[in-house]
């Protein structure tokens, strides 16, 4: 999926990174010098802090939307500090894609197309958020109280 | 009452607008029953036997005389005249056709209303003390808490695809009325060197495994809260098990790993979480608090003349004293004989809340038996409030008596029941329909639900029963000992089941055992406590 840019969204200004993604465990064994790693829904993020200099790309497992574990995945590797593409891959619906978005998620690689006039209107949709969350939102209570 | 400012406002405005574009998109056949319905249930609509059932949000059971009639208008316009309160204090609606939806929520938000989140794998309805800010035990009001948790809660970027639902109750007090220790997380308000923070059990539930919450921090500071519910969130929504539906809860996670492994990994998240910056200044919590400051209640005018014999029962029955003087709180049982228990029609709607405004300072609320409270009534008013509502059949005086009984739709409209729940209820209030027998009986919990997912909290009633399919036809087994409240224990099963009349008759047998052996004045479940199971099953079998 990592190299298959075709039907790729993605909300940052470098080049899209195309190399394939290796699995977290042959990362973690130190098997090879990828740049791109592949976490399944249920691998243990945590596992990639510390290893993450080298690392150019994420992407993040959906088997199906209604697993939620991607979503946690990848606040952790942000709040980590973790500034390289993080891709969501699998099963991404148009209406998942904003708390992706906000949960850091800066790359889509969804199994069925996205209707791109529903994606824009589903992004703008909200001009504002309760909580603070990996992006750059605001708060609603910041703006409250500054 | 909290008021929406100009962002609470535009984020209901801009759900209306997406739910709009969503259910647009499944008419036009864009996106799948199957895409469309995470999307539907986020918003409270749920596809039943019948029709679509709208659930709509009443945030810890607090509503205004506005809202109400809000509630009232779309019984009217939209379903058959009516709605049903349920056991999250929130309201549903039987007959809702899909292309209206929009619609509804658009006219909801006029009133700062919504469905957001009242069903669906993420956070629920927060959950309160339906006697909040007028009870004389609460060492704070715990509704500014509940609409804290109600802002982090909505449309939580990371906790809207959790392994299951989640619920989430919030109480202040030391009678429990909102059944705390059985939701996913239950807070305690408590004070501890003059700073207010929460006990915080984790991990109860009913369902098919039902489990009393353990005690998992004994106190979170307001400081902290928002931090420290997100780090025991993340450990559920990373480590609960998704492979089975049935075992998906947070209770299974905190069972199987255990309560003190559990505090751990939410302990290691906290420290990590503590230092985002993710919780609100004390001065959110300042704003939300001032909303919500009591009422000026001054002069409670004269004692109630109690010379009318069917307003002195009420009185007794279904008013509470106030933590001020002079004033009460009054209980509208929606519980009539032979009714289904928490309907009412849009005229009694109407009613409650025309009484709100007038005599009870604008303020409804529903509890999680499924009745409604007026929180602020001047004692020199209670006769013109129970005149009022006698007239509209509101004054069934039976709180917390054997006809106050709690049931869940059941199969006359839920897709999921094995069984008919509404009946059974009314078969029970008819055979005690005479008053003074359920006076005698006194306070007697009965709680009924048409399946194993116990949304009639069977496992919390002092009597439970619960409906299920054997073989093609409805059985009901009962239980004997449960209690939702600050004593609270789970119900356990009496032995075979029966058919509809027959547990019936079976509660009789258990409830002239009881008058039979109890001691002084003990309520039904102190004798089971104090006997055990044996004398009721000899009395049932035997």
């Amino acid at each position: 999926m990592a190299g298959d840019t075709d039907k790729l969204l993605r909300f940052r200004d470098d080049e899209a990174h195309d190399e394939p993604a290796v699995t977290l465990d042959s990362f973690v064994a130190g098997q090879t010098n990828a740049g791109a790693v592949r976490l399944e829904a249920g691998d243990d993020v945590r596992q990639l802090l510390g290893r993450l200099d080298r690392v150019a790309l994420v992407e993040v497992s959906f088997p199906t939307f209604r697993d939620g574990r991607g979503y946690s995945a990848a606040r952790i590797l942000r709040e980590a500090g973790y500034a390289g593409e993080l891709r969501a891959a699998g099963d991404v619906l148009v209406d998942q894609i904003p708390f992706m978005r906000r949960c850091g998620f800066d790359s889509f690689a969804p199994e069925a197309p996205v209707d791109p006039a529903a994606l824009d209107r589903a992004l703008a949709r909200y001009d504002h958020h309760y909580q603070r969350a990996a992006d750059a939102a605001v708060p609603v209570w910041k703006l409250r109280h500054g | 009452m909290y008021r929406y400012d100009e962002y609470d406002q535009s984020i209901v405005d801009a759900r209306v607008e997406e739910f709009r574009d969503q259910v647009q998109r499944r008419l036009s056949g864009e996106i799948s029953e199957d895409q469309f319905k995470p999307l539907r249930l986020m918003n409270g609509l749920y596809l039943q036997l019948h029709a679509y059932m709208l659930r709509v949000a009443v945030p810890y059971g607090t509503l205004d005389g506005r809202q109400m009639r809000m509630l009232a208008h779309i019984a009217r316009k939209y379903d058959r005249g009516y709605g049903h309160f349920t056991t999250r204090q929130n309201i549903q609606y039987n007959w809702i056709k899909l292309a209206e939806a929009p619609d509804i929520l658009a006219e909801l938000a006029t009133v700062e209303m919504h469905a957001i989140q009242t069903s669906g794998n993420c956070i629920r309805n927060i959950s309160s003390d339906q006697y909040a800010g007028a009870a004389a035990d609460e060492v704070a009001d715990p509704r500014p808490w509940a609409e804290l948790i109600r802002q982090w809660s909505t449309f939580h970027p990371e906790f809207s695809y959790l392994p299951r639902k989640f619920k989430i109750a919030v109480i202040a007090a030391d009678e429990d009325r909102a059944a705390m220790r059985l939701h996913d997380i239950g807070l305690r308000l408590v004070e501890r060197d003059g700073v207010l923070g929460a006990e915080v059990y984790v991990g109860g539930g009913m369902g098919r495994t039902p489990m009393i919450a353990p005690l998992i921090r004994d106190f979170v500071p307001a400081d902290d809260l928002m931090s420290y519910l997100e780090a025991a969130l993340r450990v559920y929504n990373r480590y609960g098990r998704r492979d089975n539906i049935y075992k998906a809860r947070i209770k299974i996670l905190v069972h199987e790993i255990g309560a003190d492994e559990y505090r751990r990994q939410v302990e290691e998240e906290f420290a990590l979480v503590k230092q985002l910056g993710i919780d609100p200044p004390a001065a959110e919590l300042a704003r939300i608090t001032a909303m919500f400051a009591p009422p000026a209640l001054n002069d409670g005018g004269a004692a109630p003349d109690r010379s009318d014999p069917d307003f002195a029962i009420w009185l007794d029955r279904n008013v509470k004293p106030h933590k001020a003087r002079g004033h009460a709180i009054v209980n509208i049982s929606l519980k009539p004989i032979g009714g289904i228990p928490g309907d009412a029609s849009a005229d009694q709607i109407d009613v409650m809340a025309e009484l709100a405004e007038r005599y009870s300072h604008d303020e409804l609320r529903v509890t999680h038996a499924q009745n409604i409270v007026l929180p602020h009534v001047r004692q020199g008013d209670l006769y013109a409030v129970w005149q009022t509502l006698a007239d509209a059949g509101l004054a069934e005086a039976n709180l917390d008596l054997v006809s106050d009984i709690i049931a869940c739709p059941g199969l006359d409209y839920c897709s999921l029941a094995n069984a008919r729940s509404i009946p059974v209820a009314q078969k029970i209030a008819q055979r005690f329909a005479d008053p003074a027998r359920q006076r005698e009986l006194g306070e007697l919990k009965l709680k009924i639900s048409g399946c194993i997912n116990a949304c009639g909290h069977h496992h919390a009633g002092h009597i439970g029963i619960l409906g299920v399919d054997r073989k093609g036809t409805e059985n009901y087994q009962l239980l004997l000992g449960g209690s939702g409240a600050e004593d609270v224990s789970l119900g356990k099963i009496t032995g075979p089941g029966f058919s509809e009349d027959g547990v019936v008759d079976a509660i009789e047998r258990v409830t002239d055992k009881y008058l039979e052996v109890r001691e002084g004045a003990e309520r039904f479940v102190d004798t089971y406590r104090r006997v055990g199971m044996e004398p009721f099953k000899e009395a049932i079998y035997g």
